[in-house]
């Protein structure tokens, strides 16, 4: 049960960080000039992202 | 495949108190020896490097600006030279002119002067030369009348007064 | 063409990399094997190996678990171990310190101590002999627990009697598996060794990095200085200055940067499959741990009066909806610590679990060494697969430490920030 808990939290995550990298792209073609501040921003926003999806992992492995 | 449960082996999640005490020894360590010897010298060097380089930069601009000024000073000076020469050139032709508007007057004085200094003489000798005409007119008439009064005339003497008296007029007039 | 070269080289590279690792694991398993030859002689022919060992069969998770694990010796090169110091301590005996090849891999017990799978163990019966002991071997049996769990249990055997193992305590309250046994593991194990590695040469770098700028002073930056200016400057332009702000950022940078280049190099000498690396220090929770609530010291001991005032009572909103907001902002206090420590565990054991299972392919198609065309195919597979995974945690390993690096910025930012009351509101929790 713990498995497909975590398979489903890395899922989510996994269209999430996709949404996030794919607006980052848009973003700097059309900005290619701020890509420092978008990359850092975007990199910020995904580790988030990425928490929330490793705690709901780590709690699915746990709950065996 | 295995019967191995997979937490109870999966040993790197248990926190090992030894493992935790010396990551914590050794990065406090290396936090403290990197900080002292190392990031502070070289945030402090990268910073007096840019101060360093906007100082040249400030410097730079300043010479230039100076530099500028200085031109500028420069073309103030020259003009302010040129205008003292056109000035000085006006002064000189001025003083040309009246010099030579003065000596012209003076010179046209003089001239005319002269020239009625030589009216004068010439009046002065032309005087003299009637006086000396009318004497020698009178001494001419009177030989001339002499001879003809001696030719016709005895009487001398009052033939003399009666010319002389006619001279007289004559200087008279 | 010079692209080309510069492909080739790295794929080479990689290739090099994962062989490497193949050998490393291939040798820990022959040895391994070997091990459980002994084990078998010594144990009248009892019914088990151990661990994963069941009659000489590859295990392929137990192999992996294995090679993540901390452990009390260091594999250099066929069977060649670097003896590492053990500091053990037990409430019962007192301190007990030496070479961890007093152990003789596992055949003799010093003080009740034993060496299980590369990690010293503790018998605590008291009925067991102090001082040095020869013992015939390690076996496992399979408890169930209260929970339906099952679990391996090891038992030592000294003079054909089995005395149980107890593993090095754990401070995890037991949610993890782990609880308090009877002593308490404070050796210089791999992982410390590796760490100590790391920082070592850290200090050396970055000496020799200070040094040239005491000697190009008022000059331009020369050789290995302005290597590393490189990143001390990206790391201050783009994560301190932003993240800290003008006022701040200077005060933090040495801790900063202190987080970062410690996290790069041991995730990097985590990759190295040979002997001063292999450590899988940064992924393992007792590290991450341990950086995780450094840097939830550092953030809170400076959290400005703005900061407290945004965790209790946060200003500008309703009275009922501070209420929720607080538990949730204190909660958040110690979320962020976590996540921290949970992404930076996760990420590095995840990718040394990938790169190892690959390498287990090997194993598992050549059928424990049935097969050898199947091992040449899992080699060609694997080998493949791993250089491209290590390219990736190559990657990972500078990600991982400029995220935590960038994190921990945004949430020193976050503390020592003075804000007036409109903007900075649209931050997430």
């Amino acid at each position: 049960m713990g498995a497909i808990g975590a398979g489903i939290a890395a899922l989510g995550a996994g269209v999430g960080i996709g949404l996030i990298g794919s607006r980052a792209m848009d973003a700097i073609a059309r900005q290619p000039e701020a890509v420092g501040d978008i990359r850092n921003n975007m990199i910020l926003t995904a580790a988030l992202v990425e928490g929330a999806a490793l705690f709901a992992i780590v709690v699915g492995l746990l709950q065996g | 495949m295995t019967e191995v449960l997979f937490l109870a082996d999966f040993s790197v999640i248990k926190p090992d108190p030894g493992l935790i005490f010396w990551t914590a020894l050794i990065f406090l360590l290396v936090w403290l020896i990197l900080g002292r010897m190392a990031f502070r010298p070289i945030q402090n060097a990268l910073k007096q490097r840019e101060q360093d380089i906007q100082n040249a930069l400030d410097e730079a601009r300043k010479a230039r600006q100076e530099m500028a000024n200085l031109k500028a000073e420069n073309e103030e000076l020259l003009k302010q030279a040129q205008e003292e020469r056109a000035k000085i050139l006006k002064e000189a032709k001025e003083a040309k002119d009246t010099i030579i508007s003065e000596a012209k007057e003076k010179a046209k004085e003089e001239a005319h002067k002269i020239v009625e200094n030589a009216k004068a003489e010439i009046e002065n000798q032309r005087m003299a030369a009637v006086v000396d005409l009318k004497n020698q007119i009178g001494l001419l008439s009177i030989e001339v009348a002499e001879k003809v009064l001696r030719r016709q005339l005895e009487d001398k003497a009052g033939q003399e007064q009666f010319v002389k008296s006619l001279v007289d007029e004559i200087k008279l007039s | 063409m010079k692209v080309e070269f510069k492909k080739l080289s790295i794929l080479v590279f990689a290739l090099a990399f994962s062989w490497g690792m193949l050998l490393a694991q291939g040798h820990g398993q022959a040895q391994e094997e070997h091990g459980v030859e002994t084990e078998q002689q010594g144990e009248h022919g009892g019914e088990a190996g151990h661990g994963g060992h069941e009659d000489g069969k590859y295990d392929p998770v137990g192999t992996v678990m294995g090679h993540i694990a901390d452990a009390n010796e260091f594999h250099v090169w066929k069977g060649v171990h670097l003896p590492l110091p053990v500091i053990l301590y037990a409430p019962e005996h007192g301190w007990t310190t030496g070479l961890s090849s007093m152990f003789q891999h596992g055949h003799v017990a010093v003080d009740g101590y034993v060496l299980n799978h590369g990690r010293v163990n503790r018998v605590a019966d008291p009925a067991f002999p102090k001082g040095e002991a020869h013992i015939d071997g390690v076996v496992a049996h399979k408890v169930e627990e209260a929970d339906g769990k099952e679990k391996d249990v090891y038992y030592a055997v000294h003079e054909g009697q089995e005395y149980l193992l107890d593993p090095p305590s754990t401070v995890d309250g037991g949610f993890l598996g782990g609880r308090i046994t009877s002593f308490y593991d404070f050796s210089i194990t791999k992982n410390v060794f590796t760490m100590l590695l790391a920082g070592l040469l850290l200090i050396l770098l970055f000496s020799a990095v200070a040094r040239g700028y005491r000697k190009n002073i008022h000059k331009a930056p020369s050789g290995i200085q302005s290597f590393m200016e490189v990143f001390f400057v990206f790391i201050r332009d783009e994560v301190t200055k932003p993240m800290i702000g003008e006022k701040h950022y200077e005060r933090f940078q040495p801790f900063i940067m202190t987080l970062f280049f410690f996290i790069l190099f041991c995730n990097l000498m985590g990759l190295i499959p040979f002997f001063p690396g292999s450590a899988n220090v940064t992924g393992n929770l007792a590290v991450t741990m341990t950086l995780a609530v450094i840097t939830f010291l550092v953030v809170n001991f400076n959290g400005k009066r703005d900061y407290w005032e945004h965790v209790f009572w946060m200003p500008g909103i309703p009275a009922w909806v501070k209420i929720i907001l607080t538990p949730v902002e204190i909660l958040s206090l110690f979320i962020k610590p976590f996540s921290l420590m949970i992404r930076l565990f996760a990420n590095i054991s995840a990718g040394h679990i990938i790169i190892l299972s690959l390498i287990g392919l090997v194993f598992l198609f050549g059928n424990n060494g049935q097969s050898v065309g199947g091992a040449a195919g899992g080699a060609v597979i694997g080998g493949l697969f791993t250089a491209f995974m290590n390219l990736i945690e190559l990657l990972v390993a500078f990600l991982q430490a400029f995220i935590f690096a960038i994190l921990t910025a945004s949430y020193i930012g976050a503390a020592v920030e003075e804000h007036h009351h409109d903007e900075a509101h649209g931050e997430a929790h």
